[in-house]
């Protein structure tokens, strides 16, 4: 009975030892991971900085303006300028005829250089931008 | 009875005995858990451990907060980037050192480096910052004796575009570890503790920066200083209600990037002096919109009352005189729209230099700013020495009393404002209005007559359809060195409000010394300079702020249409 019970308990030493040895390492190793993955974090962070500069850097509002001049001939964009803002309330309904639609139109698109043809009129031309950049009026 | 009580007693012993036994093991029982209680509280309690590189000792690395605008747009931020540095005992060829250095670094003398390299010193600098391509070629090379150190690079990638207001940084400590910049202007040394606070490190700094309108501004403003031959140009775009700063420029300026040079030559010319903030200009008739104020705000007059305006106005040995012929009497509101100097010192006469002194001391022209920039600290207003009721005359129209346009535009504000005190400042979020200094009906009927400036006095160049901008023009004659004014130069200034039905928005435009060349003769009244900046500005960024232009019906309307329909 008691070599029985030396021998059970000695097993199960034996048995705990491995677990608490198998769980050391184990516990080491995840340790060696969070480190790991710690250093793999800061290292994700400073590129995500590089990339914030980096991304604020190329949309800076003075780049894209030069981007914009030097693509010029395929782009043609212009400033936005009050006169691109319209209501729909301004677009008159189809008119059957120029007298008709001189009768009823009484609002004027705010731009003053409307003109048209056939009583429709054109959405304002584009102004011409001068290099240094004022608008010819 | 012996036997008895002797076993009475052993029972008892052993009944205490297992009791204690019992005690023992519940007191092991409570020890391990509430062990194992305070393990878990410290664990729960316990910040997480924020993740480092694994270069050098992290914890004694200074920080320094990023800057954006009010949109979240990157003004300011800090780039990893390196130093080199040198041990010169553990070189073997110093020679072939400096001459392949030399050759990566263009800017670097290839005889200074070599004198660096075979001194005495065990440590010498080489370049700091150093960029990841030289950084390579450095490594390529492959010699003993020369090491990078860490070193973070400040980088502002709007650039040009917003210098005056973010300033910039300067390196304070130097390590092979590490650099340690302090602020040296602008928002960045306004700042300086904030931004290197630990604890506010991850927290970017916020101002009320718009990017995009300031670009478009500072695009306007560069071609109108070019199109008059300005010396320089300011401008200033507030919101009325709150007083944020949307917009400040200075021209010219310089890009933060780079490294100060020192600047010989007078100091208004200098890139870094910025004109908005820590200029003081005396801003000429803009003046007399804030005279025409007080005048309705103590009742002495409304705006019809008639000022009896003679070609010249006596007091002592000094004239006042207008700049045109203007009639023997006008209404209040003519003065503002005619831009009268007699009429507008008589208003002072009648508002009493007292009362006078009190406004402009409530409108925040006795005092600095306040606006978060280092060099708008110093910017306190030129008042005159002795104030007599000549100087409240003069300084009536804008002469005798030099002020920033960052005040002027915190004058307009708290005029647009209903009456109540802006503030100027550069940080985003809601600033609640200040003390009462006008009337709403004041505030009201000023915001008519600067509607009528526009309309039909001095300042119709102004005039976009749908935007209802009103504003006051400025003249102002420059001080001469040795006394008195030129003629010839001028600081012209356009201060104006829009929409005036419901104030959104303030702007000053101020240039140095513009000429209009395009007539037979040159012009130099704001009218003729800082208007068409102005309007030109207004054309710019209203799309970019999102303003609709409100749509007008034509009085004519159909007839025109169809006239050119014809």
């Amino acid at each position: 009975m008691t070599k029985h019970g030396i021998a059970l308990l000695t097993l199960t030493i034996i048995a705990i030892a491995a677990w608490a040895y198998n769980v050391n390492y184990n516990t080491k190793n995840a340790l060696q991971r969070v480190s790991t993955l710690r250093a793999e974090i800061a290292e994700e962070r400073e590129i995500l900085r590089v990339l914030r500069v980096e991304w604020a850097y190329l949309n800076a509002p003075d780049r894209l303006a030069a981007l914009v001049a030097k693509h010029n001939e395929a782009l043609r964009l212009i400033p936005m300028t009050p006169e691109h803002f319209g209501m729909v309330a301004a677009i008159p309904y189809p008119p059957n005829s120029a007298k008709e639609f001189e009768r009823t139109n009484v609002f004027v698109n705010i731009h003053p250089r409307v003109e048209g043809q056939g009583g429709v009129p054109l959405p304002p031309a584009r102004p011409r931008v001068s290099p240094t950049g004022w608008i010819r009026q | 009875m012996t036997d008895m009580a002797n076993h009475t007693r052993k029972a008892q012993a052993a009944a205490s005995r297992g009791e204690a036994r019992l005690y023992l093991l519940m007191a092991v029982f409570c020890v391990c858990y509430l062990a194992v209680g305070v393990r878990m509280g410290l664990l729960s309690a316990s910040d997480p451990v924020e993740p480092t590189l694994a270069r050098g000792s992290e914890a004694g690395r200074p920080v320094r907060g990023d800057i954006v605008d009010r949109h979240g747009s990157l003004l300011a931020a800090n780039l990893p980037g390196w130093s080199l540095y040198a041990h010169p005992r553990e070189m073997k060829d110093p020679l072939l050192v400096a001459d392949s250095l030399a050759t990566i670094f263009p800017s670097m003398d290839r005889d200074e480096l070599l004198k660096k390299l075979t001194g005495k010193r065990r440590f010498v600098w080489i370049k700091r910052p150093v960029s990841p391509r030289e950084k390579q070629a450095v490594h390529d090379l492959g010699f003993p004796g020369l090491h990078f150190g860490n070193r973070e690079i400040r980088i502002y990638p709007a650039g040009r575009t917003v210098s005056h207001v973010v300033g910039g940084v300067k390196a304070e400590r130097e390590d092979v570890r590490f650099a340690e910049f302090i602020g040296s202007g602008g928002v960045e040394k306004f700042f300086d503790d904030r931004l290197r606070d630990p604890a506010m490190a991850n927290e970017p700094l916020r101002l009320s920066l718009d990017l995009p309108v300031q670009q478009a501004m500072r695009e306007a403003v560069a071609a109108g200083m070019k199109r008059f031959t300005a010396k320089g140009a300011s401008a200033v775009l507030m919101r009325a209600k709150t007083g944020e700063i949307l917009s400040l420029v200075s021209l010219p300026d310089f890009d933060p990037n780079e490294k100060p040079q020192n600047f010989r030559g007078a100091a208004d010319r200098n890139p870094r002096f910025n004109r908005a903030a820590q200029g003081r200009y005396e801003l000429g008739s803009t003046f007399k919109v804030l005279t025409a104020a007080m005048a309705l705000e103590t009742r002495v007059a409304n705006a019809a009352t008639l000022i009896k305006t003679p070609p010249a106005l006596k007091y002592g040995r000094h004239n006042i005189r207008d700049i045109h012929r203007m009639p023997l009497q006008m209404p209040l509101e003519d003065i503002i729209v005619k831009s009268s100097n007699v009429g507008s010192a008589r208003l002072a006469m009648m508002v009493g230099t007292r009362r006078f002194k009190d406004f402009l001391k409530r409108m925040g022209f006795f005092e600095p700013s306040g606006l978060e920039l280092s060099e708008a600290a110093h910017a306190k207003p030129l008042l005159p020495y002795r104030w007599t009721d000549l100087s409240s005359m003069t300084i009536s129209f804008g002469h005798g009393l030099a002020a920033s346009p960052i005040h002027m535009a915190g004058a307009y504000a708290t005029l647009a404002n209903g009456g109540k005190r802006v503030k100027p400042t550069l940080v985003a979020g809601d600033h609640p209005s200040g003390k009462r200094v006008f009337s709403e009906d004041t505030s009201r009927q000023m915001l008519d007559m600067m509607r009528q400036v526009v309309v039909r006095g001095t300042a119709t160049r102004t005039d976009l359809p749908g935007y209802d901008i009103g504003g006051k023009t400025g003249t102002a004659e420059k001080v001469r060195p040795g006394g008195g004014y030129y003629s010839d130069r001028v600081i012209s200034t356009f201060a104006g409000v829009f929409p005036t039905a419901d104030p959104e928005y303030v702007l000053i435009v101020s240039l140095d010394e513009p000429t209009d060349r395009s007539g037979r003769k040159p012009v130099r009244s704001a009218g003729r300079t800082a208007v068409p900046v102005a309007a030109n500005i207004i054309r710019r960024i209203a799309p970019v702020l999102g303003l609709r232009p409100v749509p007008q019906v034509l009085e004519e309307g159909p007839e025109t249409i169809g006239a050119r329909l014809e």
